[in-house]
């Protein structure tokens, strides 16, 4: 198999100069919040691409540590929403709905939206067929509607793994937003062979698997990059509305000595409501589809650089 | 066992590159106008393949994951759509100039940034062909060479001659100082040996190097090292400060540090780059501007 340089899912952009943004009822930045609501297998099977476990199976304090977002933490963080009026888009490993449906009726219950986050967060996609794949997304859909009525519309890869043919295989699906591409801070069409799909700005850099996982950050500077990050986007909306999202995990963020410090940061946010439009990821890509999705296009041939080809297709003379 | 050689034991160094210049020993580097210290800044532009060979080794930011890892080749394309675009607002609202030090696969792929940039009146400095395209010894001569000049016609054909030379990875072969003298750089990054230009030797003239610091790498700092946004400015106006203190004694002499899109870019962080650069200007007998700018004025006696 070829493996390519660029994808080619997306056509440079330039953030300067951009036609403007608008959120419903005027508002500068789109936020929203994403709790990751996941399911690591006690006893995962092997993937030759990567060890689910990096110590092995079974990696007791791990396991337990997630298993502890789902007993405690996930209740805890919807208290303290429920308290901001907020709601939460969850990116759900879909068999958390066979394992745990209390969670998932509790998050009905507050009319949060779930997005795919794959079956398991300890199932990767790397080497799936295109069957397997289909038949993946096909499960993911189905399940939510069974359980809750929703048809979900966004999709984040379980631990964020990857075929080439992903992003069409979630187009042609009718999916509206990927939460898969980090590249700006804005909404952007995708190039794929169907649907109509958006990039939706999520986050790595200020996710918490990050912050408070990989950098180790203490809990005062995971709320001030928060508020930050959040006054630089609010800033920059003036000139052109902004999206940013807060992903979470239970098991680290709301955790009994770190829950203060998203709360402080939530307060921070939540006293801007003048600026900031309250949304869920369908909500915002609905709007940016319906509102924006031709003008950016259009913008994007005028001020960027418009190449031939969709993901991983057509992609002669790149580098 | 026969006994080790040295056969490069002598006085100075063991290379020909440069001499061996003690500091204690020189006379202080005194230049025109009211400049004691120097400072110059480089945004590098990279391009990071979702294929990379890693050979021979992987450039730091490089892809991590299986392929195809879309998250890190998203997360460093972040910096050339949007976090660059914060940095030069910055560095443009203070009449600052920079050094962008571009990868030449680049140059069609971001066309718009590198016009502007260039329409904006900073230095473009040629930064090899990709972070995949990394100059080492295991390169022969010819292949080095094929790598310089397919740069080149890449510069070329966007109408750029770019005199500043910074090697992917800053890593070179033994051969890279002659090879891009020979096509026509005259300034290069990749060395630090000094706090002063130094000329270095190569069969086809001389290759001013400036020393931009690792130790002040805000990759590294940022976040390899972990380190916070207000440790990575005080440092960087600490060395300021520094140099500035010592002109009495040393005369004048320079640094440069990176701002790189993708970290220094992110919205958490352009906070601490408005902090930094407000800091520098303040230091009015500091010179802040682009390598070849700062280059110009330390090759300028003082009168």
């Amino acid at each position: 198999m070829t493996r390519h340089a660029d994808p080619n899912l997306y056509d440079f952009w330039p953030y300067e100069h951009r036609p403007k943004i608008v959120w419903p009822g005027g508002k500068k930045l789109a936020f929203w919040i994403a709790p990751n609501i996941e399911y690591y297998e006690f006893d995962p099977p092997a993937n030759p691409s990567r060890k689910p476990w990096p110590r092995g199976n079974p990696d007791v304090v791990a396991f337990s540590q997630r298993d502890y977002g789902n007993r405690i933490g996930h209740l805890r963080l919807m208290e303290l929403l429920d308290k901001y009026g907020l709601r939460g888009s969850v990116s759900l490993n879909i068999a958390l709905i066979d394992h745990h449906p209390e969670i998932i009726e509790d998050c009905v219950k507050r009319n949060w939206e779930f997005f795919s986050h794959g079956i398991y967060n300890t199932r990767y996609s790397y080497g799936m067929s295109e069957d397997a794949e289909r038949s993946m997304l096909h499960d993911c859909i189905m399940s939510v509607e069974k359980m809750t009525g929703q048809r979900i519309r966004g999709y984040l890869a379980p631990a964020l793994t990857h075929t080439e043919r992903t992003i069409d295989l979630i187009a042609e699906n009718d999916f509206w937003y990927t939460c898969d591409l980090f590249q700006d801070d804005q909404p952007q069409p995708l190039k794929t062979t169907s649907g109509k799909l958006v990039s939706l700005p999520y986050s790595l850099e200020i996710n918490d698997v990050i912050t408070y996982g990989a950098l180790a950050q203490s809990p005062a500077r995971y709320t001030d990059v928060l508020k930050r990050h959040f006054d630089q986007l609010l800033e920059e909306g003036e000139q052109s509305g902004t999206v940013m999202c807060i992903p979470l995990h239970a098991y680290l963020v709301a955790q009994p000595h770190r829950i203060a410090a998203f709360e402080d940061a939530l307060q921070h946010i939540t006293s801007h409501a003048d600026d900031v439009w309250f949304a869920t990821g369908a909500e915002i890509a609905q709007y940016f589809r319906e509102t924006y999705w031709d003008q950016s296009i259009q913008d994007i041939r005028t001020r960027g650089v418009p190449r031939a080809g969709t993901g991983f297709a057509n992609l002669s003379g790149h580098p | 066992m026969m006994p080790d050689t040295y056969e490069h034991r002598r006085y100075g160094n063991d290379h020909d590159r440069y001499g061996w210049d003690y500091s204690a020993r020189r006379a202080p580097l005194r230049i025109g106008g009211e400049v004691k210290a120097g400072a110059f800044i480089v945004v590098p532009l990279e391009f990071f393949p979702l294929n990379p060979s890693g050979k021979p080794f992987l450039h730091p930011g490089a892809m991590v994951t299986p392929y195809p890892d879309l998250r890190h080749y998203t997360t460093r394309d972040y910096g050339l759509r949007v976090g660059v675009y914060r940095i030069l607002k910055e560095l443009e609202s203070r009449g600052l100039k920079a050094t962008f030090a571009v990868n030449a696969l680049l140059l069609d792929y971001c066309a718009p940034l590198i016009d502007r940039i260039r329409a904006a009146g900073h230095e473009i400095a040629a930064h090899g062909l990709s972070t995949d395209h990394i100059h080492h010894a295991g390169l022969s001569l010819d292949e080095e060479r094929h790598l310089i000049s397919e740069t080149c016609a890449r510069f070329d054909a966007h109408g750029l001659r770019p005199t500043t030379w910074m090697s992917p990875a800053r890593t070179q072969s033994f051969n890279t100082p002659d090879l891009v003298r020979e096509a026509g750089f005259t300034a290069c990054l990749d060395w630090e040996m000094d706090q002063v230009p130094i000329a270095m030797k190569t069969n086809h003239g001389a290759l001013d190097c400036l020393p931009l610091l690792n130790e002040l790498n805000d990759v590294n700092l940022l976040t390899g090292k972990r380190q916070t946004e207000s440790e990575w400015v005080a440092q960087i106006l600490a060395a300021a400060r520094l140099l500035l203190d010592e002109h009495a004694r040393r005369g004048a002499q320079l640094f440069g540090f990176t701002l790189t899109p993708y970290v220094v870019g992110q919205p958490f962080r352009i906070h601490a780059l408005r902090e930094l650069l407000d800091a520098l200007v303040r230091q009015e007998q500091l010179l802040l501007t682009s390598a070849s700018d700062l280059l110009d004025a330390f090759k300028q006696p003082a009168e």
